[in-house]
């Protein structure tokens, strides 16, 4: 590539620039826009097919049917059933990460020596590694089994087992983000505390933990709405069966699993089963929109406090 | 009555820090068991026969073959498509960026983007790629939504990368007189070549075990052929995984715990390369 051309210079000190310069620039620009064309893509394509949608649905039955089974002779098409699923399974993993994830950052960024931080934080980052159709398995053919030795009555399929295990996979963005945020509270704080005469635990629970208060509010809301899109674990080990209920121990599905399973079913284009999944697929994107909406204001309030 | 209370604490923190192991050891001892609990499952499966079989209904004579190749074809084209824009959008926002609203605007998308649930972006990729642009269930569908899905994590891996390069050298090249674009090329980008690398390796590598996209567009489940070209129809490892792993006999789950262990490997590789290019570029700026 030739670049030692257009090195003209207009007026004394001032460069014009040069034709190839504002042609790369745009196409660099034009590399960033296809990031807000997905954006726009996406939102297009499940408002046309969510509006298709409801010119057969009556907005009514969606919300307020309690029964979901657009698949059968006799369809009901409430979205209650894969919403409580979705909120089941991601409250079990928020239960289970939650302290855990907490837990660990504190100690990974108060107590824990350098050494061992340096070597225990690539290995929980490493929880995230794992690909979600390998978690899938471990749901289904290792903790399932594992719990029905715990757990009475204990389905194969629930949602208990893919739940803790989704807390597993979200463990890593509660503990990493919650570690930053506690790492970046000012040292001073810290010693005006001791100084105070507190102790090294109540420095924690009374002054660093309220400092790094929204760096540790925006990693669980992103954990949460990570968990709400998590897809393949749900699809293996929840059990596919659309129910509203509060109990972890029987088959659910979720809105994610919904969409696989129907996917997988080769179900054709125009027809109202094909226009199902982006409706779920709208209220999905609906919900962790907010989630990151949220989040996003978290850490932006989080930043202006570091 | 002083010493007590100070015992107390004392006593209180060993306990808490205690508390804050076991957090941390639970996650990870769970990890490795199932990781064990896979490799002992899987590895008497795993021999030349299973790497080079198609799939079938015998789970004895089954194999990855298609699967191992529609990976790798699959990565192979999401790292060429998803690479250039990332890094081009990258360079944007960190080297010409001027605090503008369309770079905010840009920015704070793909935090967005970010978020958005992978399952999505197979309704974006079956919409779009595979009814609307007619590439029907072709590699190139696949690989142009795993791109989409990526291009986030490869943007904010890039810009990490630039982020390295000092201040001063771009100020120096811009002090001799370079034009912004020949500044970035000749400077920046060199520089900043190993620390991309390593992002792109992790982050595209990501792609890999990416399921639920791919079953979203219609990935193939049973696929008695090697893809040719961009516009094959395919398969990829983890829709292997996800279609042994769906049946009710144990040999398949057996077949699932081995194709996992391949994916995993395949994963580790990738990791590890990225590890020794992140090593060098350290030694050669220190």
């Amino acid at each position: 590539m030739n670049l030692g051309l257009g090195l003209t210079r207009k007026l004394a000190g001032r460069r014009a620039t040069p034709p190839v310069e504002s042609i790369i620039r745009l196409f660099l620009l034009g590399f960033g826009v296809i990031s807000v064309i997905t954006t726009v893509g996406i939102i297009y394509v499940l408002a046309a097919e969510t509006f298709l949608f409801f010119s057969d649905v009556s907005l009514a039955d969606f919300l307020f049917d309690t029964e979901w089974t657009p698949l059968f002779a006799d369809k009901h098409f409430g979205i209650w059933p894969l919403l409580g699923g979705t909120f089941l399974s991601s409250f079990i993993a928020a239960l289970f990460a939650l302290p855990l994830g907490l837990l660990g950052a504190i100690y990974l960024s108060e107590f824990a020596p350098e050494r061992i931080r340096k070597i225990v934080k690539p290995m929980v980052e490493l929880l995230a590694g794992i690909p979600t159709v390998v978690y899938g398995y471990f749901a289904l053919v290792f903790l399932t089994p594992a719990l029905q030795n715990v757990v009475p009555d204990l389905s194969g399929f629930n949602a208990l087992s893919p739940g803790i295990i989704i807390g597993i996979m979200i463990i890593p963005t509660i503990a990493s983000l919650s570690e930053d945020a506690i790492y970046a509270v000012p040292v001073n704080l810290r010693e005006g505390a001791y100084a105070l005469g507190a102790s090294r635990l109540s420095t924690v629970f009374h002054v660093v933990l309220p400092a790094a208060r929204s760096g540790i509010l925006a990693s669980v809301t992103l954990a949460v709405s990570r968990a709400i899109g998590e897809t393949m674990v749900v699809a293996i080990a929840a059990g596919q069966q659309p129910r509203l209920t509060l109990d972890p121990r029987v088959p659910i599905e979720t809105m994610t699993a919904y969409i696989v399973k129907v996917s997988m079913g080769d179900t054709p284009t125009g027809t109202l089963e094909y226009r199902t999944i982006f409706a779920v697929g709208a209220t999905l994107f609906l919900l962790t929109l907010v989630m990151n909406v949220i989040t996003q204001r978290f850490a932006r309030k989080y930043r202006g406090v570091v | 009555m002083k010493r007590h209370v100070r015992k107390w604490s004392r006593r209180k923190e060993t306990l808490f820090i205690g508390l804050c192991i076991v957090s941390l050891a639970v996650p990870l001892c769970l990890l490795f068991a199932m990781l064990i609990d896979v490799a002992l499952d899987g590895i008497s499966r795993i021999d030349w026969q299973f790497l080079t079989s198609y799939p079938s209904r015998r789970a004895s004579s089954a194999g990855i073959l298609p699967g191992l190749v529609g990976s790798a074809f699959l990565i192979v084209l999401t790292a060429v498509i998803s690479l250039p824009m990332g890094v081009g959008a990258a360079i944007y926002l960190e080297e010409y960026g001027e605090r503008g609203r369309l770079a905010n605007l840009i920015e704070v998308n793909i935090a967005n983007l970010a978020g958005v649930p992978s399952v999505i972006y197979g309704l974006l990729g079956l919409e779009i790629f595979v009814r609307f642009a007619g590439l029907d269930r072709s590699l190139l569908a696949g690989a142009l939504t795993l791109s989409l899905l990526v291009l986030p994590v490869v943007i904010m891996a890039t810009r990490e990368a630039l982020r390295v390069v000092p201040k001063t050298l771009r100020e120096a090249a811009l002090a001799l007189g370079a034009t912004r674009w020949q500044m970035v090329w000749r400077v920046v980008l060199p520089m900043a070549v190993p620390g991309i690398m390593t992002g792109a390796i992790l982050s595209i590598s990501r792609a890999l075990g990416e399921t639920a996209p791919l079953v979203v567009i219609g990935a193939l489940t049973y696929v008695s052929f090697l893809p040719q070209d961009p516009m094959s129809a395919f398969t990829a490892l983890p829709i292997q995984i996800f279609n042994w792993v769906s049946r009710p006999q144990a040999a398949f789950l057996e077949n699932a715990a081995a194709a996992i262990l391949v994916l995993l490997v395949v994963l580790l590789l990738a990791n590890v390369v990225a590890i020794v290019i992140r090593n060098r570029y350290q030694k050669r700026i220190g």
